[in-house]
Formats: C-alpha cells, structure tokens, sequence
C-alpha cells in the first residue's frame, strides 16, 4: 500500500538547515491502522505532511499504491490528492462559508463530479457520521466534535485509499475525542487504510501498530493489541 | 472554466463573504463615481468656459478706418479715410481661399414703429455671410440673401426682443415695419447667444442702405472671417497682410496707427487657447488621479483578499484544487465585484450629476456629463488593473504548500 525508503528532509533556518527526517523507513499494508508518535520536532508532522503529498521530501522513494511519488506537478499532485488521500486536520480546516453538506462536497467538486451527485454523495457521507440532519449548518454552528465529524465525512467522500489524521482528537475533549476514537476505529474495521498523528498514549493505545520517531529516526515499530474506545463511551 | 458550478462557487464566496465584497466594491464604485463627478465638473467648466466666447466666428477680423494721423505722400495728417464697396469687393477678391466669409457693414440709428409701439434701435447693413460671422440663428423665416442685395429690396430681420418690443405677442413675419418713415418688411426673426444688445438688432441690405440713406456706396466697417484651416501664425501674419496692403491702397503711411485698424480675433484667441488647454490638462489630471486612486485601492483589496483566503485555498488544495482553479476563483469573484461595483458607480456618478446640474450654472458649471464611454472606459481599466493586481497575489497563493497555508497560527 504504501513504501518509503531513506527519506529526508531539511528545512532552511537563516543560513544553516535543520534535518528533520534522517533516513525514515516505512512500510504500511493495506487496511492498517498506524499512529506515528513522538515529542514535538520529531518529524512526525513533517512524516505525515509527505506522505499526504502536502510537502515533498529532499531524498529518499516514497511509493503510494504502487505510484512512485516524485516530481510532482502541481497540477499532478492536486489529482493524486484528490484520488488516493483523505485529510483529517486537528483544526478541522473546513471552510467557514460553506455549510457542512457543502464542505464534505468540495472533494467531489475537484473530482469533476454533477452537482446533483455531489449532493447525493454528500449526503450519505453526512449520514455515516451521524449528521444528516445538520446538512445546511454552516461550521459555526457545529461543536468541536461535530465538527470533526463532518471533516470526517468529506475526507471519506472521494473514498480514498488512504486516510491520514494529523492529531485529530488534538482540540477535543476526552469523552468526544473516544467518540471520534470510537468512529474512525470503525472505519478501519469496514477495511480502510488509516495513518494518524499523535502524541497521545491512549489515543495511539487504540490504534494496531505505532512508530515512534525520535530527532528525525523510527526507534520504535511495534504491532500492539488494539484498545477499543468504545468500552469509553 | 465557465461552468455553472464554479459559478455557484463563486457566487457563494460572494454571498457569504458579505463585508469582504461590499468594501472592495465600495473602493471601485466610490472611485468611479468620484471619476464621474470630478469630469463631469470640469466638462461643465469647459463648458461655460467655450461659451463665453462663441457670439462672434472665433476667426473674425474686423477692418475699421479712422483719420490720418501723419503726413504721407504729400497729404496732410487729419485725412479721413472712408471705405466704398470697390474696397469690400478688392478685399473679397485679393485674398482667394484665405476668406471665409466677409461681408461690409453701414451702421444706422433709427426709429421704428409697427402700429402704436415704437423705439429706436440700431440697423447694420450686411451682406449675406454676415449670418455666418455673428453667429445669427434664424428662428422664423431668412436672412438677407443675394437677392435683396440685386434688387435693394426693403426688407429687414429682427431681432427676438424687438419682436418682442413691437408685436407684444403677435408674429413679426410677413409684417410691415416702420423704419424713419419707411416702410419695410420682416423676412426673419433671429436669436444671438450674444446677449440682449445683440437681440435689440436689425439687419437690413447693404445696398438698400446705402441708397436710402445717402444714395451713395460708402461702407464703415468690413467684416471677415479667414480660412479656419489656418494656424495661429499664419493668422496673425493674415491680418497684417490685409493692414499693409490698405495702408498701401490708401496711401496711408506705414507707421500710421489710426487710418487703418483691424482687429484680429486670433490676437485674442490665444489667451483663449491657453485657457482652454490647461484646462484640458486639469481634467486630465483629475481624470487619472482618481483612477489611479480607484487601481491603488482594488490592488490593496486584492492583496488583501488573497492574504485572507490563504487558508481556504490551502483546504482547497489538500482536497484536490489545481492551481488554475484557485487563481480562476479569485480573479472571476473580483471581476465580477468590480464590473458590478463599476456599473453602479457609474449610474450614481451619472445620477448626482442629473441631480446638481441646475443649481451648479450660478458656479459657472454649466451642463456638468460627462460620456459613458469614457467613464465605462475608466471602469475596464479599473477591472483589469484589479485583475492584474489580483493576479500576482492569487498566483503565489496558488503555488503556495498547502501545508504552509493550513499552518495554525
């Protein structure tokens, strides 16, 4: 599903750079459920941001779905967004004009899709995460879990290969961060690949394998027995 | 590109962005209005300006004689020099294409009466083209023609306000006026933007003048208009021709200021002429700087714009927007901002200038417009100068990492 191997990257600070992924080997199959881990300026962002094609790394091969990803155009890395990623932010990124049906159509806008299927698709996205019934709310008017919840539904609505969260329980509280939890265990369950950020232990607890980077190196790759969140809710 | 949907898009950025919208079209509308109103303004100066001087052809040389002043050719100083129709008919002749019109004038003080009103006004004898160099407008019946001239037929046209004086409200045409006992008859009736003095006039035949009122071919003024093809210079060096050669026609000495006078109307043009142009100037000024104010407000606004929509076009992009689509977004929102905004700067602009024209003439502003072309004209450029100005920007945000753009901060 998806291959990395000896990945760098480095950022300008003034004159000197900094190196922030030292040689990341990956390899994730299809239908698992990884939390990357680590203290902050690990990489772990960096880590996810590559992968989701939002950044490009300096060295190294990366292969999504047997797609080597390299030398992309703008242009090419917007379709491969588009067709093989699905984005959960911690800030949830929905933009704040469009109502909750509208944000979860955006993808399928970009896909080139009828209006009247976007809709249709859109619904039933919105009906997964349980807000059908908020369609024509604008973003403002949904709480924090809601609101996740229909950044969710638009990441799953272009039904992508792969599912990637940057510490999506990050600006939840606990007993809506275990019903997100609980959600996208679900959606792992029905089969799809998932990646998440986090730097929380039970959070990552719930996931099936972790990796924790440390100064730009994997220290840790371990399978572990799998927390359910719903015992949580 | 045009596609119903990216329509809707942008017609909901528009609609849920309200304050965004409405400030940046305020910026073009204001600047177009403002553009209107401060052309129209300075049209209608021009206006006022242009009028002050249309009574008379603005190329008209008027010949005048007087007394000698110096002994010449063994002649005594103190001559006086009368004109005759052979000196009207040497100045038509002499100078081919280089006169317009021209036509010889006898000036007569009379006594009028129709029925019980009477009153004394002043009669210019003429030729025909002194229609043309008076600038007359005929508003019932003719003016002199070559006929009369043949025929030395009694007949006269008047002025509105004599009309007025004589026929209280009844129509002058076809009547019979009683000039010093003589009977003649109104041909025409005429307007002069020139003033009441000029409307007090009557014009009669030179010919007939000059057979009633002295049975002899005197004339004592000639009045030309030169060719308008000529330029300044060449006018002026016109009217000293003309000086010269009757200086010379009526042994006259060369340095004699008084015999011979001529007033040339191109002297006075001048001034006219610079006045005219730095008022140009002004409106041009005026013109640009308000535009120029209008384009540096919508590039701020589109500079603006495209910092505030950083984020959205960083979601936009992680969800699969292209570049293209990003800039096209932009650019179509701000268009079509701007054309509106434009369109109803215009129609204000237009509108206040409707509103304040007739109490702006006591500021000698009179019929402040100013052309829809040219304010649709102002209002393309204000489009494509915001579009260019919001191209750079919404260019590099396009390019933008959608992870930089979706930074928290």
């Amino acid at each position: 599903m998806l291959k990395i191997n000896k990945l760098h990257k480095s950022y300008p600070i003034g004159d000197s750079s900094l190196h922030v992924l030292k040689g990341i080997d990956l390899s994730v199959e299809s239908g698992e459920m990884v939390a990357i881990m680590g203290s902050s300026g690990s990489g772990k962002s960096t880590l996810l941001n590559i992968i989701g094609m939002l950044d490009e790394a300096d060295e190294g091969e990366y292969i999504l779905d047997e797609v080597p990803i390299k030398n992309l155009t703008e242009k090419k890395a917007a379709i491969y967004r588009n067709k093989f990623l699905g984005f959960i932010f911690q800030s949830f990124n929905l933009i704040n004009y469009k109502n909750a049906l509208d944000n979860v159509a955006l993808p399928l806008y970009y896909q080139g899709l009828k209006r009247k299927e976007r809709i249709e698709k859109g619904l039933f996205h919105l009906e997964k995460v349980g807000l059908k019934d908020w369609a024509n709310h604008l973003p403002n008017e949904l709480s924090g879990g809601q609101k996740q919840r229909v950044a969710i539904a638009r990441a799953l609505a272009a039904n992508p290969k792969l599912l990637l969260a940057d510490e999506p329980t990050g600006a939840l509280d606990t007993k809506t961060s275990h019903e997100i939890m609980e959600f996208i265990q679900s959606l792992n369950d029905e089969g799809k690949t998932i990646l998440m950020v986090t730097h929380e232990e039970d959070i990552a607890n719930m996931c099936k394998r972790i990796v924790r980077l440390r100064d730009g190196v994997i220290m840790e790759d371990k399978f572990v027995e799998q927390v359910r969140a719903s015992q949580y809710v | 590109m045009f596609d119903r949907d990216l329509w809707r898009e942008i017609f909901q950025s528009i609609n849920m962005n309200r304050t965004r919208s409405l400030l940046s079209g305020f910026t073009v509308a204001f600047a177009i209005l403002l553009f209107a109103v401060l052309f129209g303004i300075a049209n209608g100066l021009g206006n006022t300006f242009a009028e002050a001087f249309v009574d008379d052809a603005s190329n008209s040389i008027f010949v005048m004689s007087g007394r000698t002043t110096k002994a010449h050719k063994g002649m005594q100083a103190g001559r006086r020099i009368q004109f005759k129709n052979e000196d009207y008919d040497y100045l038509k002749n002499e100078f081919g294409d280089k006169v317009q019109y021209i036509t010889a004038r006898i000036y007569k003080n009379v006594n009028a009466s129709f029925r019980n009103e009477k009153n004394t006004y002043n009669v210019r004898a003429c030729h025909p083209d002194h229609q043309y160099l008076e600038n007359t407008l005929m508003a019932e019946g003719r003016f002199i023609n070559q006929l009369d001239l043949d025929n030395k037929t009694k007949v006269i046209v008047i002025g509105r306000l004599v009309e007025e004086d004589l026929f209280q409200k009844t129509t002058a045409l076809g009547k019979y006026v009683n000039l010093n006992d003589i009977q003649y008859k109104v041909v025409g009736v005429f307007e002069d933007e020139g003033g009441d003095n000029e409307e007090r006039m009557i014009y009669m035949p030179i010919t007939t003048a000059q057979q009633v009122y002295g049975s002899n071919d005197y004339i004592d003024q000639i009045n030309l208009t030169y060719n308008p093809n000529m330029n300044h210079d060449q006018a002026l060096a016109f009217g000293r021709t003309i000086t010269n050669k009757l200086k010379n026609r009526f042994s006259v000495a060369s340095n004699d200021q008084r015999a011979i006078r001529i007033r040339n109307m191109a002297e006075a043009n001048k001034g006219v002429e610079t006045m005219t142009s730095g008022l140009g100037i002004l409106i041009l000024v005026i013109g640009f700087g308000t535009l120029i104010a209008g384009i540096v407000g919508i590039s701020n606004i589109m500079i603006f714009i495209v910092k505030e929509r950083t984020k959205e076009i960083g979601i936009r992009k992680a969800l699969g927007a292209s570049p293209k689509s990003i800039v096209s977004l932009i650019l179509i929102e701000s268009v079509i901002i701007t054309t509106i905004a434009g369109y109803l700067g215009l129609l204000a602009g237009t509108g206040i200038l409707n509103l304040v024209a007739p109490s702006l003439e006591t500021y000698f502003i009179k019929d402040p417009s100013v052309s829809t072309s040219l304010v649709v004209g102002a209002t393309i450029t204000l489009i494509i100068a915001g579009t260019i100005a919001g191209y750079l920007p919404a260019k590099k945000a396009s390019r933008i990492k959608p992870i930089v753009a979706l930074r928290d901060d």
